[in-house]
């Protein structure tokens, strides 16, 4: 009796055993799980000072222990006002991962939908998605991104729908996500673009087609999962890059004013690293580098491991 | 060769075209009234009202129906247009100057400290990626890889604030502030280097990577050519395209590149105009280096199609 072979390993199975061989991957892996536990615990301090309409601890001055270097009772020092240093670092890596998220929403729908659009059918609707494409990406990023975040600044002041809306998020922090989606997307687009146009004439995609399943059907329920790998894998490589294009923002002063993001914790150490306070500045620097270190290294990582036909051919 | 040429230089109309209607939304029409923005916080109606008639923000915004058929055109957008067609950028609000004017002036000091950045982040870029390249999996490929990826963690603020002050500020080595003669030039041009290179040498250790494994190169490798040969006269060779295309599509961030360190040193360049600009509200400004700059990205990525097309006959025929 022939044996019927096991259900073959999926493709999210090889990678991550592949995975569990790199050690540094699984290093790095390591240190975002660190990450985000101080994420959770942040995260968790300002919704409890919300609710309880309370000043969050991370906010209270305490003028008294003024510009403290490093000490046992305060690990990276005091700021200007006396605040703990590392309660702020700690609230800037909430920032950091919430710019991370709420920008990958306006990213993912737009650059995957549009993406797969132009790849799929081609033709018209090609054209028109790669005008708007090479459009968008012609504005040198950052001028594109000082522009809408500008511009939403005055948006958020003026309306009224809006100011209810910031007092759940934060009006700098969204006017930071939402220029940064509107420019984002367009590296997704292209990528996406491109599997769909390797994918649209696959065998699967013309049976399925034969069977009747719409168009729609086609796209996203079975062409989707095919390419959703580079959606994950340019996640991780685009979170970097927002937090350090966050920190640019806070100095040009469109970033985030009310809340300590990292940027705003660099720029506020600017002119107090001439009195010789260092720690201000070594304290975000330190959080940002290891995170953005790590899902450099990850992202890479998982790069090979999902796509080996992208990897460089060592 | 001469219909792609003009085929390629036609497709940068609606591009161009483009790119203005989208600031102008944003600018205009989702921005609201910029007269509101101009005159500042504490403006009476009358002086907005005074700055929107001035301005002509009281116009529609693309076409003027109601004068049809002499003033169609009388509206924001077809005038804005014509504005820039005749070289006419409008005025700063702070200084009153025309943004023309700062534009020729801010371009040589940039200029100054980007092209020598630019030169000196390529050769150094490229000549690690091919060092890194020649040690491939040795420890060597691995540290530079690992140096590389700790570079691109550090904010370029960070560097810029640590590098002035210690430096430049506690060890006195270079100059801290101005621009009035080549040695404050040296510290923004090292931090630019030092701060960009990480990501370039990833960049092309790829791009050589990948010429490497052609089959032209083993076939070299089996004639017995050395090496050092291979690596520089037949992959550097290849992988000049690819460095190439990169190149020219970055020539225009020149322009804008040393944003952060033209204001951190006091250098007087297009960037630190922007810089400036960006806190009074100064649109003009804004507007014109937003489009200027698109402007010649549009522009370099058509250059890198056509030196594409001359040196590759097969694109033409598409």
């Amino acid at each position: 009796m022939s044996r019927v072979p096991d259900k073959p390993e999926s493709l999210w199975a090889i990678a991550w055993r592949q995975l569990r061989r790199n050690r540094l991957a699984m290093l790095c892996l390591g240190i975002l799980a660190v990450y985000a536990a101080v994420w959770f615990y942040a995260e968790g301090v300002f919704w409890t000072s919300r609710i309880r309409d309370s000043i969050p601890a991370y906010k209270i001055a305490h003028y008294d222990i003024r510009n403290q270097p490093p000490s046992r009772e305060h690990w990276l020092g005091t700021n200007y006002a006396g605040k703990d240093n590392l309660l702020l670092v700690a609230q800037g890596t909430r920032i950091a991962f919430e710019i991370g998220l709420l920008t990958s929403l306006i990213v993912i729908p737009i650059g995957f939908v549009l993406g797969a659009l132009a790849g799929y059918f081609g033709r018209r609707t090609d054209t028109v998605i790669t005008y708007l494409f090479s459009v968008v990406g012609s504005i040198p990023d950052i001028l594109l991104i000082i522009a809408i975040a500008y511009v939403v600044h005055g948006v958020v002041e003026r309306s009224a729908t809006m100011q209810t809306l910031t007092r759940f998020i934060d009006s700098g922090l969204l006017s930071v996500c939402v220029a940064m989606g509107f420019t984002g997307w367009v590296g997704l687009c292209r990528l996406i673009r491109g599997e769909y146009i390797k994918h649209r004439d696959r065998q699967y995609v013309l049976a399925a087609r034969t069977l009747g399943v719409s168009h729609l059907g086609i796209m996203f329920r079975h062409i989707a999962p095919n390419v959703l790998h580079i959606v994950i894998i340019n996640f991780s490589l685009r979170f970097p890059h927002l937090i350090l294009t966050e920190v640019i923002l806070s100095f040009l002063g469109v970033g985030i004013a009310n809340e300590p993001s990292w940027g705003a914790i660099i720029n506020d150490a600017k002119q107090r690293l001439w009195l010789g306070n260092w720690w201000e500045l070594a304290g975000a620097t330190a959080a940002m580098f290891f995170l953005i270190l790590a899902l450099n290294l990850f992202g890479d990582a998982l790069r090979d491991a999902l796509d080996p036909k992208l990897r460089s051919a060592d | 060769m001469t219909a792609y040429l003009l085929r390629r230089l036609l497709s940068v109309i609606p591009i161009a075209l483009g790119v203005l209607l989208l600031t102008f939304l944003l600018f205009r029409i989702i921005g609201g009234n910029p007269a509101i923005r101009l005159a500042g916080k504490n403006a009476t109606p009358e002086k907005i009202a005074q700055i929107t008639r001035e301005r002509g923000y009281d116009k529609p915004y693309f076409l003027n129906v109601e004068n049809f058929p002499h003033q169609l055109f009388d509206a924001q957008f077809p005038r804005l247009v014509g504005r820039l067609l005749r070289g006419d950028f409008g005025e700063s609000i702070t200084t009153r100057q025309k943004v023309r004017d700062i534009l020729v002036e801010g371009f040589w000091p940039s200029l100054c400290v980007t092209v020598p950045l630019f030169l000196l982040n390529l050769t150094l870029a490229i000549a690690l990626a091919l060092l890194a390249a020649y040690y491939r999996n040795t420890w060597v490929d691995r540290l530079l890889v690992v140096l590389s990826v700790m570079g691109m963690s550090v904010s370029s603020l960070v560097y810029i604030m640590v590098a002035q002050y210690w430096l430049a500020g506690e060890w006195g080595i270079f100059p801290v502030w101005g621009f009035e003669g080549p040695q404050y030039l040296l510290l923004p041009v090292l931090i630019g280097v030092v701060a960009g290179v990480g990501g370039s040498v990833r960049f092309y250790r790829t791009i050589v990577l990948d010429e490497m494994y052609q089959d032209y190169v083993r076939t070299a490798r089996a004639k017995g050519v050395s090496p050092a040969r291979i690596l520089f006269s037949h992959v550097l060779r290849n992988a000049l395209i690819p460095i190439l295309t990169n190149v020219i599509i970055a020539l225009p961030f020149l322009y804008t590149g040393s944003l952060l360190l033209e204001s951190f040193f006091g250098i007087p360049g297009l960037g630190r105009m922007l810089v400036m600009a960006i806190p009074n509200g100064d649109e003009d400004v804004i507007y014109t280096e937003t489009f200027l700059g698109s402007m010649l990205f549009v522009l370099a990525n058509t250059l890198t199609d056509i030196a594409y097309a001359w040196a590759d006959p097969r694109i033409r025929l598409r």
